[in-house]
This record gives C-alpha cells, structure tokens and sequence, in this order.
C-alpha cells in the first residue's frame, strides 16, 4: 500500500541496563470491514495484521493486531538497553507489504 | 453499527479458551487502564500491563469482533505493558488477560460507556 508513514520516538541516548520509552505510529486506514459505502457496500477489511519491534535482532514485543485497533495504529511500551544498537520496527500489511523503521541508541 | 447475529458471549469465550487453553483465570496479576468515558468510540487509549507476563490478550466484549490484540512479550521487554488505541462500538466491556511466568492466567475487566460508537460507521 502507497502513503504509509511510520513513525517512531526512540531516545538516542541511555545508561546501560536502563529501560526506555518507545513510541511508534503508522499511517494506515484500518479499514475494518464492518463500513458500508454510499451504495450500501461493505468497504473490505485491510489492516495490519502484526506489529514488531526487535533490539539488535531479539524481541521486545510482537504484537498480533485485529481490525478493532484504530486508524494510525499507535503503541507506546519498554525495552531494556543492555548495550548500543538497533531498533527495528515492523509493520505487515495484510496486503503482504512490510513497512520497517529502525533506530540507533547509543548506551554510556 | 447493524447489530450481528451471533452471540457476542459465546465469541468472547471462545476467545479466551483459545487463548488460555481451558485454564480458568484467576484474579490480580493483570492491570488494564481505559477511559469510564470515550467519548469517541474511533480512538480509545487503553494499557496493558501484567508483569512477568509472556502474554497479554485484550477484547473488547461488545465489539462485532471482540478480539482486539494479543500483545507477545520478549526478552528485551522492558515491562511487560503496553498502551494502543482501540476502537469500541458501543458501550460494554474491555477484557485483559495474561498469561503470567508460572503459566497461570489471570483476568481483568473494565467497563467503557462510548457516547459515539466506533466501528468506522
């Protein structure tokens, strides 16, 4: 699917061990197949059926997603910072696109 | 939002079966934060959260579809909490449900009075 943005709010710096805050949002309409168009219609469902979110390849949170969550899904949640690395964020599409953002934090 | 067929309760049970495997959960260990009031049914901020948790299923009970998400928990999880927003298309209940590290479950239930239904209609 075109025009789908995502957005994520990672702090760039942490002390070791520490915990931090993540937020992500991504454009996306959540079309959950219970609205009708104007002729009466049913618009078909397409959402984005799982959301993950890794540091330096192993899991914060894997998230499987029903169309009862909102237009531009947001989730706010914590991982652990043992070291410097990489936060990657990713969003299936029901339509088989994979979106991905990343994030660097750097622990001292 | 038409009202559907099927029974909502059956569909919420058959939910949480699925998900606990037929344990019957206890009380406490899960904390479920939503509004008493939405008023908009569209966007509903709620949190999980359930420490030591694996994982943590919500639903919302008077949803055509009452299954919202199952939130899975790493090892690099910070917490075990989370917060998304959710679409609720009339007043009824949220339901949490963790499964805790010694693999009991426990469930939690708040209700939420929506002044405008959210099923996108």
């Amino acid at each position: 699917m075109d025009n789908v943005k995502p957005r994520v709010k990672v702090p760039s710096k942490a002390s070791a061990g520490e915990s931090v805050t993540i937020k992500t949002l991504i454009s996306h309409p959540m079309e959950s197949g219970q609205r009708k168009d104007k002729d009466g219609n049913v618009i078909p469902e397409h959402i984005i059926d799982r959301f993950t979110a890794t540091f330096n390849g192993e899991t914060i949170i894997d998230v499987a997603m029903e169309p009862a969550i909102s237009t531009n899904p947001y989730f706010e949640f914590q991982a652990k910072v043992p070291e410097s690395g990489t936060f990657t964020f990713t969003w299936h599409d029901q339509d088989g696109d994979v979106y991905e953002e990343t994030g660097e934090i750097t622990v001292g | 939002l038409a009202l559907l067929p099927f029974p909502v309760s059956a569909a919420v049970e058959d939910a949480v079966t699925e998900f606990t495997g037929g344990t019957e959960p206890g009380e406490g260990g899960v904390e479920l934060n939503a509004p008493e009031i939405a008023e908009n049914g569209n966007t509903v901020p709620v949190e999980v959260s359930a420490p030591g948790a694996s994982a943590i299923l919500l639903l919302a009970a008077g949803n055509p579809e009452p299954v919202v998400a199952t939130f899975n928990f790493g090892p690099m999880a910070g917490s075990q909490t989370a917060s998304t927003r959710i679409r609720l298309a009339k007043t009824q209940d949220v339901i949490a449900i963790a499964k805790l590290e010694d693999g009991s479950f426990a469930r939690t239930t708040k209700n939420v009075k929506v002044t405008i239904g959210g099923c996108g209609g």
